[in-house]
């Protein structure tokens, strides 16, 4: 059973009866879904269920084998690459690992992609990365430091720092809080509901992590793995509030939700006895 | 057992499918390089850490390893060519050889395991850390960015280290020669300018700016396409060399034959090959 969202008539993201497959293996099959403008839209999972895969797909990083992704009236996988170009720059995408690059200072990291607009003077981006680095609670002294020479939480924030420095509609978390100790974790929960307060931006957030979901999220997605799924059965389990995960039948819901194995304690009892 | 009896058939298909899918995505990488190269120029800032990399931290390794090919060779002929009476011949042969075999492919292979494997790693580590993926989430073309300079600066520095690898090897060549050998400097120096024809010179260097390009193409292709982790990283870099060095040799190959023929036709009278 799926509890559905009444969602905007004009959504900033629409997928539609999407499919991806890699080789013979098929991860995502005709999943729907609208994301209206402005909505903190979490996304949850067994570990492989395609919400990595999803959310990379959004910006055109993947290419479904069938289906479309539309970005405000736009068919992402139709573009060129230039107009592709122009378009992810209104996405900002903080990654699992941060994904900064090695070869640059955290100041240079941040300011990359307001260079790569080359709307700005030196002075002006300078001034810009200090700000946006304020915003996720880090100092100044921190521009001049290698990502190698910082934390998890801090290579976490300088990531949303850089996401965050063009001002993007749309902001992709892929698993956030993955890694993070329960402090830092509801550190990063906390920049992404006061990112949310300051912007009018559009979020989705792939996670494992319920207190984040229950934390950020206005609506929450969970995918099944494919392989799971009997024939014909839909790959989205549950859409709807947090509040309604609480009430919602669905017993894989439920025990993803309050994290019991249930039955996958076969696999290990299979594997131990023999 | 029949079906198990062909399986060699099934497995030489998979082989040619896998060998076909490579060689058209080879193809797409250096079709893509080649529009990149030709719409853009790159930036100084991207290009000239390239060029240092290549060009400048690869020097001294060219010219040691240059030196003692040139006094190895002056090892190797001395003894047959003093039986023959032949000694001061020797400046002819060891430079001949230098300038138009030994130098280009030393400076290629030198390249191909300092440069090659190191950018192979490089960008390898990029693309199973997401980095190449970030790149493009941010509008950057990771091919333009990446790839380009790391082309351009193996194009332009190949030949300039072709050239130090040649007077190296000339230098060591000519010391073990006449100062250890004692071989009379004039007759050492007159054949070799008899011998070694300006064509030779410019032959060797032009054959070596193909194998710099091939050792960009090659180890650029392996690093952006790695995947699994550290493995898939250690196999890129592994991988760009033995490609890159048999890419090398067959290229000098057929460059050898066609340069011969090319003289042939310039300066008739010598031998034509094909």
């Amino acid at each position: 059973m799926i509890d559905m969202v009444n969602t905007a008539e004009q959504p900033l993201i629409r997928v539609e009866k999407l499919t991806i497959r890699f080789g013979h293996q098929t991860v995502l099959k005709n999943i729907d879904l609208a994301v209206p403008d402005g909505q903190t839209l979490a996304l949850i999972g067994e570990s492989g269920c395609g919400k990595s895969v999803l959310i990379k797909t959004l910006v055109g990083l993947l290419e479904p084998v069938k289906g479309k992704v539309e970005f405000d009236g736009h068919d992402m996988h139709k573009l060129n690459e230039k107009e592709l170009a122009g378009l992810r720059q209104r996405f900002g995408f903080v990654f699992q690992n941060a994904a900064l690059f090695d070869s640059m200072t955290v100041g240079q990291n941040v300011a990359f992609p307001l260079e790569q607009l080359g709307d700005f003077s030196p002075s002006e981006v300078r001034e810009q990365v200090l700000e946006r680095l304020h915003e996720v609670g880090l100092p100044k002294n921190v521009v001049t430091k290698s990502p190698a020479e910082l934390s998890g939480g801090m290579r976490k924030r300088v990531a949303v720092a850089r996401a965050l420095i063009v001002n993007p509609e749309v902001l992709l978390y892929d698993e956030p809080t993955t890694g993070l100790d329960p402090v830092m974790s509801d550190v990063i929960n906390e920049l992404i509901i006061r990112t949310r307060r300051r912007t009018p931006v559009t979020s989705i957030v792939v996670t494992h992590d319920m207190h984040t979901v229950r934390r950020v999220a206005d609506r929450v997605v969970m995918l099944s793995p494919y392989a799971r799924l009997a024939g014909g059965q839909p790959q989205i389990l549950f859409d709807g509030t947090p509040e309604q995960l609480d009430q919602t039948t669905d017993r894989r819901v439920r025990q993803f939700v309050n994290g019991e194995a249930g039955e996958r304690l076969l696999e290990l009892a299979g594997d131990t006895s023999n | 057992m029949v079906a198990s009896s062909f399986n060699w058939i099934a497995d030489l298909g998979e082989t040619v499918h896998d060998a076909l899918v490579s060689l058209g995505a080879f193809t797409v990488f250096v079709g893509r390089l080649w529009y990149w190269l030709l719409v853009s120029v790159p930036r100084w800032d991207t290009l000239m850490p390239n060029l240092y990399q290549v060009g400048v931290r690869s020097l001294p390794v060219v010219a040691l390893t240059g030196t003692f090919i040139g006094m190895v060779l002056s090892v190797q002929s001395y003894a047959q060519f003093r039986q023959l009476g032949l000694e001061t011949r020797l400046g002819a042969v060891i430079n001949l050889s230098l300038v138009r075999e030994l130098g280009p492919v030393l400076a290629a292979t030198m390249l191909a395991g300092r440069v090659g494997s190191a950018m192979a790693a490089e960008l390898g580590t990029m693309r199973v850390t997401e980095q190449i993926d970030a790149l493009s989430v941010m509008g950057v073309n990771p091919i333009k960015y990446l790839v380009v300079p790391r082309f351009l600066a193996c194009f332009f520095m190949i030949p300039i280290l072709t050239i130090m690898a040649d007077f190296m090897g000339v230098c060591g060549g000519f010391f073990y020669s006449v100062i250890v050998l004692g071989i009379d400097k004039f007759h050492y120096l007159e054949n070799s300018a008899v011998f070694v024809t300006g064509f030779d010179l410019i032959s060797g260097i032009a054959k070596s700016v193909f194998f710099g390009g091939a050792i960009a193409l090659v180890s650029c292709y392996q690093g952006f396409n790695s995947e699994g982790g550290a493995e898939g990283v250690g196999k890129a870099a592994t991988s760009s060399f033995v490609y890159s060095f048999v890419g090398i040799l067959i290229l000098d190959l057929f460059l050898g034959i066609a340069i011969q023929n090319l003289q042939s036709f310039l300066y008739p009278g010598g031998t034509k090959l094909l």
